[in-house]
């Protein structure tokens, strides 16, 4: 399974949550599956997916999962730290790890060879971190959610993309109707 | 050591609803920090470098939450992308209190190499500058805050060693 299955396999569970999404790839192929209010699309800034997600998660109760990439998790590896630090239980970072660099050309990364995000997140402090396959990725979200209690997921899965479009929404209309839901899913609506 | 001006300085971040906080340290603002860890009005949220905290604050925003971001000037080599790509392309207003190291009174040789940059980086960026180098114009602080949400960027408030040390 690549990435854009595991997307497939998890739209059932986070469709209605809120999702940041990381920059390029990830974030086309999510728009392209389930294009939702509830999804903030990053359109540049590699490497901010989870502080992004955690942020948010930090400073409003409903639960938000971001969906990371090994590449980008390597680009700012001490976000790991600050998780661990600042627990969020409504916060699940899920690092899609195809140990690769899927939207510059599937270039590897050092996750695919000797380093184990895993290893480094639980070495951060993290309390909860699963690692899974492909297969168990949707279950092992679903978990997360139901646990109530911040985890990170490590997905192993393949390399590899489908074509899809750039987004061509307006950043500020990605940011406004996002946060229009975050108020909306606050105020109970 | 806190004194009344690092007290003012939150005093001002809290009466603008600054909400979420978060800071890569500074000697300079080491009283403003140990203030704002002493409320309970604002949740401050250490990071280890000023990008990864740009995007924490954006979550923030996005979350309802009033951001800024208390750094040394040294870090514009480090968030030229994020204040392009994240900050300014989504509208994120960011008012950013800067220790700007490097001008007169300091003692580091070193640090003169970015402050030399730092006002030409700002410049580069359009970002709104203040430069404060005497305590009393702390007294502005109030207005630039708003200022940044009226106008939902990034402000930069730099502050020397003459005004930190005008203050003691």
């Amino acid at each position: 399974m690549i990435r854009y299955d595991i997307l497939k396999t998890l739209l059932p569970i986070i469709s209605d949550t809120l999702v940041v999404c990381n920059i390029g790839l990830p974030s086309q192929e999510l728009h392209k599956l389930d294009d939702q209010p509830s999804n903030f699309y990053m359109l540049g800034t590699m490497g901010l997916c989870s502080s992004i997600g955690l942020g948010l998660a930090l400073s409003q109760p409903q639960k938000v999962v971001a969906i990371d990439g090994d590449g980008s998790v390597l680009t700012n590896l001490a976000t790991l730290s600050t998780i661990a630090n600042n627990v969020a239980d409504n916060f699940v970072l899920l690092i899609i790890d195809n140990g690769s660099y899927g939207s510059t050309g599937d270039q590897p990364t050092y996750a695919g060879r000797k380093t184990s995000l895993t290893a480094v997140a639980e070495a951060c402090g993290c309390e909860n971190v699963v690692e899974c396959s492909a297969e168990e990725t949707a279950g092992a979200v679903k978990a997360a959610l139901a646990s109530d209690q911040m985890t990170v997921i490590v997905s192993k899965c393949e390399s590899g993309n489908v074509a899809v479009d750039v987004i061509e929404m307006n950043p500020v209309v990605i940011g406004d109707r996002f946060m229009n839901e975050v108020r909306r899913q606050n105020s109970g609506g | 050591m806190a004194n009344a001006i690092d007290r003012k300085i939150v005093d001002d971040l809290i009466k603008n609803e600054i909400g979420f906080i978060t800071t890569v340290p500074c000697k300079q603002l080491a009283g403003v920090i140990e203030v704002l860890d002493q409320s309970n009005q604002v949740m401050h949220v250490p990071s280890n470098k000023e990008d990864e905290g740009m995007g924490l604050c954006a979550g923030a925003y996005m979350g309802g939450k009033r951001p800024c971001i208390i750094m040394q000037n040294t870090a514009l080599g480090v968030v030229v992308n994020t204040l392009a790509t994240l900050i300014q392309f989504y509208q994120i207003p960011l008012p950013m209190l800067i220790s700007y190291r490097g001008e007169v009174g300091e003692k580091v040789a070193c640090q003169v190499e970015m402050a030399v940059h730092t006002k030409a980086l700002l410049n580069q960026l359009a970002i709104p500058t203040y430069h404060f180098s005497h305590a009393d114009q702390v007294g502005e602080l109030d207005g630039i805050l708003k200022h940044t949400q009226m106008a939902k960027k990034p402000t930069a408030i730099l502050t020397d060693a003459r005004f930190w040390g005008s203050a003691q």
